[in-house]
């Protein structure tokens, strides 16, 4: 079944999470592309990726390189024109925390340690169950922000994820952050490997579906806005 | 240097330099000289290995004979391949176990596979001895931060503790990739094509590594490390991309890696495949120093690396790829007719030689007399007992049963999206094959103590083993790859062992009706006080056609568990036991001879039950006994047991001894099963039912709770002390 939905994912020099994420998306019959990480204009996907992986390398620290890439500075213009929502998953959340999309930043984990396992979340958002399992698979995962941003971040609703038993001493257990405003999700799990049964969970699903109801809103609402621009490509 | 004090000095024997100059007709010159030495090392010509390797059947493996061979599964062809990074790692774990991922990747993207997943077989000297365990943390650390980089998944693997390897660590890495049939690629080189150099600048690391792998290790080791090579996993999850996106271009004719011996290996095995001539220009290979000279260049094992041979109209489509990942490209040489190997600096030759004489190294005949040990330690008696209790605490604390999960955890297990069955949830680690539904089974195991008692049964045994940890998981063997592990083969109990082992892992090959697609010699695993034991670690893969006949090893509350197959009497041959290691650092007696007949009707059994819906869970029988196994069961399904595991007079024995060609299953249908059993005339025994938080058996009674956590944490533990 085609949808309507297109679907961008930016791939950097050592993402990995790449066709991950567009197997999750072409399991909805969403259109999508991959956008190499010098594409200057992102105007006619719904939907931004930034997957995991470790861009550039991530040398310095995570996500780090990736902000001064033509697509990264092309997605802050995606934002600011309120054009669609833009999705970052690992080491993509270290990108948009990188680049001021999302506040605080990733650190390394208390146990110095890459850690790999499935986890027990607490959604904050309609539509989900009270717990998800998802998989997480970072060394640099510790959410910290100052104290006046934490409660920012709990003033404006922004907690979308958080730890059950929080893995890596992120702040206030955060897995994951919505900022509903400008339409950013960014977070350490992977949904994207939470869509097969034959991989043992599908979890993922939760979180793909809610963005197929927010998208579907959105689609109908610039229908003549943005989408007409887009078909010009 | 004079060529004649040259070749000693780098590792040729007299005898040796003889022939080498019988085959060429003249004196090697001083870049020859070099030449050779590279590919007349152990490491890259097999010369005490290659006559008995043939004994390894091959027959309906695919890619035989290439950088790594595979199985056909429907349209697709699974390529796999196990290779050694034990002496890099001794030296320099983190760079050493890095680069040994690195390498075997290579591997399977030079056959134009994507490299899907990744196992490795660690071996290290006492958890408690403080050198041993900074190289087993430098180890893991470095596959977890190579292998996560490069966004291949770490599936399973074994990992064990002995004194054997305190001086020798083994770091063996399997790589498994999916390629369509129709896209498998050759090392072969045809003339008239243009040769180019795609990945990093050529530096002077890792020169002399072949060499430095082929000798025992010293004290003057650590000297070496500039014989280590240093990877960049940014660099290869760049290189992976853009070979593949090469490897599709149709003017692409062949691929090679760069592996040990580098340019100089690739590009004359290449030229020997092809029987083709082949012309390199040194001075145009890109380079990282200045003032490199033409042996440094042609020896260098800088990595992420590789090798195309291009039809001269896709040269430019070549480097246009190249310059999109913004990775450096060079055309450093054509094929030719001419049947030479020539080697050109600044438009002078330096080296024209036939292809093959470099190849194609002396063979060595090894003595395969039985040395004393084998005698003495199968006439060992153990003496003493302990008391159950305190043996149980004992064993699920002992490292190498207790969980790894402190090693996999810190593997990305899941990227890819393929990930079927998880580390610690199976017998064998199960990879997805959307491509055709079904689902690769992948395991890599050994038994080294089996084959140091008894080189051809251990070997027959390894083999065994292996392909019940694909069984009890569902999937029907299909290949093999192994990386052989041993000390000097120049000294005659290693050239015995050597020798026996590779009979018995080729006999078990035949029996179980498997090819051995690849394989890797790793020789010199001593130092001057200890030797490793004979280790050959056996990768097998194995299929099965749908992700819903996987069975996982975990037996759930309610549930009934049976022993199928051979039950231990007062007369079984249980020497090797991981008991008597842990209980009494003892090691002797005879071991347990496989029955294959036997082996073959279990294995039948297994899926008639699962294809019956009668089968629950499967645990094969191996390390730690019955005991072993029926523990390991109920912790993966987090519940208890109750009932009867001992059944003669010598209850360590029964509950720890380690025989062959036996399962513990579960069901819910005990009676059904039974009914199959006995009409099926499988040898059986119930044992008990899963009953939460409790483990009563033979009138003993156990804290559950305390054995689980001495079993998850004790590897924590040490670790963080």
């Amino acid at each position: 079944m085609k949808s309507g939905i297109k679907a961008g994912i930016i791939v950097f020099p050592g993402t990995n999470c790449d066709i991950d994420t567009r197997r999750a998306c072409e399991f909805y019959g969403w259109q999508t592309e991959f956008i190499w990480h010098d594409e200057k204009n992102l105007d006619k996907y719904d939907v931004i990726f930034l997957p995991g992986g470790f861009s550039y390398g991530d040398y310095i620290r995570a996500g780090r390189l990736a902000k001064f890439s033509p697509a990264v500075m092309a997605l802050k213009d995606y934002v600011k024109a309120k054009r669609g929502f833009v999705i970052g998953i690992c080491n993509g959340f270290q990108v948009l925390c990188e680049t001021k999309l999302l506040p605080g930043i990733l650190s390394t984990n208390t146990n110095t340690k890459f850690i790999c396992e499935e986890v027990e979340l607490s959604v904050n958002h309609e539509g989900f169950p009270g717990t998800v399992k998802f998989a997480i698979a970072h060394g640099e995962g510790r959410y910290i922000a100052d104290e006046a941003v934490l409660e920012e971040i709990v003033a404006k609703n922004m907690l979308f994820l958080r730890y059950n038993d929080n893995p890596n001493g992120s702040a206030l257990d955060i897995a994951g952050l919505y900022d509903k405003e400008n339409k950013i999700i960014g977070m350490m799990p992977h949904p994207e490997r939470g869509i097969f049964a034959e991989t043992g969970n599908t979890d993922g699903r939760y979180f793909f579906e809610m963005l197929e109801r927010e998208l579907n809103k959105n689609l109908c609402a610039c229908k003549y806005t943005a989408c007409s621009q887009a078909e010009e490509y | 240097m004079q060529t004649m004090e040259l070749y000693k000095a780098l590792g040729l024997t007299d005898c040796e330099y003889e022939e080498i100059k019988n085959r060429l007709g003249r004196e090697p010159n001083e870049l020859e000289t070099y030449l050779f030495s590279a590919m007349w090392s152990e490491h890259c010509g097999y010369k005490h290995s290659r006559n008995y390797l043939s004994l390894f059947p091959s027959g309906g493996a695919v890619s035989h004979g290439e950088n790594a061979g595979g199985v056909q599964i429907g349209d697709h062809v699974a390529v796999f391949k196990v290779e050694s990074h034990n002496h890099p790692s001794a030296v320099e774990p983190f760079q050493g176990a890095a680069t040994g991922i690195g390498g075997i990747v290579r591997d399977i993207l030079a056959i134009g596979a994507r490299p899907v997943a990744l196992l490795d077989s660690l071996k290290f000297g006492k958890i408690t001895d403080n050198f041993s365990k900074h190289i087993f943390d430098g180890v893991v650390h470095g596959i977890s931060h190579y292998g996560n980089c490069i966004g291949v998944p770490t599936v399973a693997g074994e990992v064990n503790f002995d004194e054997s390897y305190g001086d020798s660590p083994l770091v063996n890495v399997m790589c498994a990739g999916i390629v369509h049939k129709d896209k498998i690629r050759s090392a072969c080189a045809a003339a008239g094509m243009t040769v180019i150099a795609v990945g990093s600048h050529t530096g002077r690391d890792g020169i002399h590594g072949a060499s430095f792998a082929s000798k025992e290790l010293s004290e003057n080791s650590r000297e070496d490390r500039p014989s280590v090579q240093v990877g960049d996993p940014f660099i290869k999850k760049v290189l992976i991309e853009a070979t593949l996106e090469i490897l599709d271009l149709e003017e692409v004719q062949s691929c090679q890696d760069f592996g040990a011996a580098g340019l100089l290996s690739s590009s004359s095995e290449m030229a020997f495949k092809g029987e083709c001539g082949i012309n390199l220009y040194l001075d145009k290979v890109h380079l990282r120093e200045e003032g490199m000279q033409p042996w440094e260049i042609m020896l260098s094992e800088s990595q992420e690396r590789m090798l195309f041979i291009v039809e001269p109209a896709g040269t430019q489509k070549v480097l246009d790829i190249a310059d999109k990942y913004d990775i450096p490209a060079s055309i450093i040489g054509e094929t030719t007719d001419s049947g030479r190997y020539r080697l050109f600096w600044h438009e002078e030759i330096k080296a024209d030689l036939p292809p093959e004489i470099l190849a194609e190294s002396v063979k060595y005949t090894l003595n395969d007399q039985e040395p004393g040990y084998i005698n003495q330690f199968r006439n060992k008696k153990l003496e003493g007992t302990t008391e159950i209790e305190i043996a149980v605490g004992k064993l699920v604390s002992d490292p190498n049963f207790a969980s790894k999960k402190w090693v996999y955890r810190q593997y990305d297990h899941t990227v890819g999206t393929r990930t079927a069955l998880k580390p610690g949830e199976s017998g064998a680690a199960g990879i997805w094959l959307h491509e055709e539904d079904g689902v690769i089974g992948l395991t890599i195991d050994s038994n080294p103590r089996q084959v140091f008692l008894n080189p051809y049964e251990g070997g027959r045994t390894s083999i065994w083993e292996a392909c019940r940890n694909l069984i009890s998981s569902g999937f029907e063997p299909m290949g093999m790859t192994n990386c052989l592990n041993y000390g000097n083969p120049e000294k005659d109990e290693v050239a015995y062992q050597f020798i026996k082992s590779v009979e018995g892992l080729a006999q078990a090959c035949k029996e179980a009706d498997i090819p051995v697609v690849s394989g890797n010699v790793s020789f010199y695993n001593e130092s001057p006080e200890r030797r490793v034991y004979p280790t050959p670690s056996i990768g097998l893969v194995g299929y099965v056609d749908s992700p819903g006949k996987t069975i996982k090893s975990s037996f759930k509350s309610g549930e009934t568990l049976i022993l199928t197959g051979k039950d231990i009497d007062d007369n079984s041959n249980i020497g090797g036991s991981l008991y008597h290691r842990t209980l009494y650092d003892f090691i002797g007696g005879e071991i347990d001879s496989v029955d294959a007949k036997l082996e073959e009707g279990l294995k039948q059994l297994i899926f008639t039950l699962r294809d019956q819906k009668l089968l629950e869970g499967c645990v094969d029988v191996s390390e730690g006994g019955l005991f072993g196994a029926v523990f390991e069961g109920i912790k993966n399904g987090n519940t208890g047991f109750t009932g009867s595991i001992i059944n003669i007079a010598d209850k360590e024995k029964a509950l720890f001894g380690e025989i062959t060609g036996r399962y513990v299953i579960s069901t819910k249908e005990p009676e059904k099963v039974l009914q199959v059993l006995s009409s099926e005339d499988i040898p059986h025994r119930k044992l008990g039912v899963c009953e939460d938080n409790k483990l009563e058996f033979d009138g003993y009674s156990f804290n559950l709770a305390q054995l689980y956590y001495l079993y998850d944490r004790s590897i924590d533990l040490e670790m963080n002390e």
